[in-house]
């Protein structure tokens, strides 16, 4: 059953990415052609809210969606399983969200 | 065929599992001939000893199947000319499963999964009741069709790389069983059978990347069964929550 519930999150979380990698090529694309310089686009994203859900959402969704996977190739890739498999997975989310979360909040926050 | 190429250096896989090694033979070869003629030749020619199994040599019974120069094939339909390669072939038992001795694979664990994957008759009716009709065109017949030619042959079992690094995979026969019950009209208890994919080692392990489609010798295409499945028990967990 464990499983079960975490391939459903994976795909759920994969639903939720598409649209949001799609926004963050446009915003690439957008940025570079325009020419704006690294302090232009932190004028922009400090302080914005939309700014921070949205890449706050797509952190936690590569988070959720990338350890899961990871799991799966730790368990039929080295035989790893049970408690152990589960705590690694766990900490490789947690690292994501840290990580992601220290530059969304650094891009974002004022 | 010329001179030079009338024997066939031929690899057989012996002994147990744990406790295995190769032997070569040196076989005639014919214009037609299948993998099993090659290993029945060795049997009554060179080592009475060989162990290997086979009953209907017409692709029926599901139990010949052998790894031959390192693919799963049934070898009672595979012909030489098809599968061999500058005059030599290598014959060892069916990937993924214990060995009992030489060719032959203990089939116990392929099995056993199918009853997991609760891929066995779920009665609607019994012996009292009228028979049950069943209505040969629509569309959940079709589904179920389109998986009951499986001879339980475990050719796609060892095809898939999913059962050779996860031991509690249920693997492709048994979860395309389980898609054709759960699809067929005289078969009952469909939330059971959700249920059961629904396990550690179900459905959902399955990484769809078509290697038991591509090897069933009866073409079935377990991947897509398996793909049903997964549909199902995500609609179907909506359905409950609801
Ligand atoms: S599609 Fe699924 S069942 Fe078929 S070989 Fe791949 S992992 Fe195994
Ligand atoms: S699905 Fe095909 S390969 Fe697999 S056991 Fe059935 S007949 Fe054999
Ligand atoms: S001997 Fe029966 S399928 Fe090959």
């Amino acid at each position: 059953m464990l499983e079960f519930r975490l391939y459903m999150a994976q795909r759920l979380t994969a639903l939720l990415m598409a649209p949001l990698v799609f926004g963050h090529i446009a915003v690439m694309i957008y940025a570079v052609q325009g020419g704006l310089s690294a302090a232009e686009i932190l004028g922009r994203t400090q302080g914005s809210v939309f700014w921070f859900l949205f890449y706050g959402t797509f952190v936690f969704a590569v988070s959720i969606h990338a350890s899961i996977g990871l799991r799966t190739i730790l368990h039929e890739w080295s035989g790893l399983k049970g408690g152990l498999l589960n705590a690694v997975a766990a900490l490789i989310c947690a690292a994501l969200l840290a990580l992601g979360g220290r530059a969304v909040m650094a891009v974002t926050l004022l | 065929m010329d001179q030079k190429d009338n024997t066939l250096k031929v690899t057989v896989s012996r002994g147990t599992s744990g406790e295995q090694f190769e032997q070569e033979f040196e076989v005639p070869a014919y214009e037609n001939q299948t993998v099993l003629d090659v290993v029945s030749w060795i049997q009554q020619n060179s080592d009475p000893t060989l162990s290997y199994r086979f009953a209907c040599r017409v692709g029926m019974c599901g139990s010949c199947a052998m790894m031959v120069n390192g693919e799963p094939r049934w070898t009672c339909r595979t012909h030489v000319k098809k599968v061999v390669r500058k005059n030599t072939l290598s014959i060892a038992p069916l990937r993924n499963l214990p060995v009992v001795k030489d060719l032959a694979a203990d089939m116990t664990p392929f099995f056993d999964k199918w009853v997991d994957a609760e891929g066995y008759h779920h009665p609607t009716r019994t012996r009292h009741d009228p028979m049950q009709e069943v209505t040969p065109n629509d569309e959940e017949r079709n589904r179920a069709n389109a998986g009951i030619e499986c001879i339980n042959c475990a050719v796609c079992y060892a095809a898939c790389d999913t059962v050779a690094n996860n031991d509690a995979y249920l693997g492709p026969a048994a979860l395309q069983r389980a898609w054709t019950l759960y699809n067929d009209q005289k078969n009952e208890n469909g939330q059971a059978i959700l249920d059961a994919v629904s396990r550690d080692g179900g459905c959902h392990s399955c990484h769809s990347m078509g290697s038991c489609s591509l090897y069933c010798p009866n073409e079935l295409d377990p991947m897509s069964a398996i793909a049903g499945l997964k549909r199902e028990t995500a609609k179907n967990l909506f359905r409950r929550r609801r």
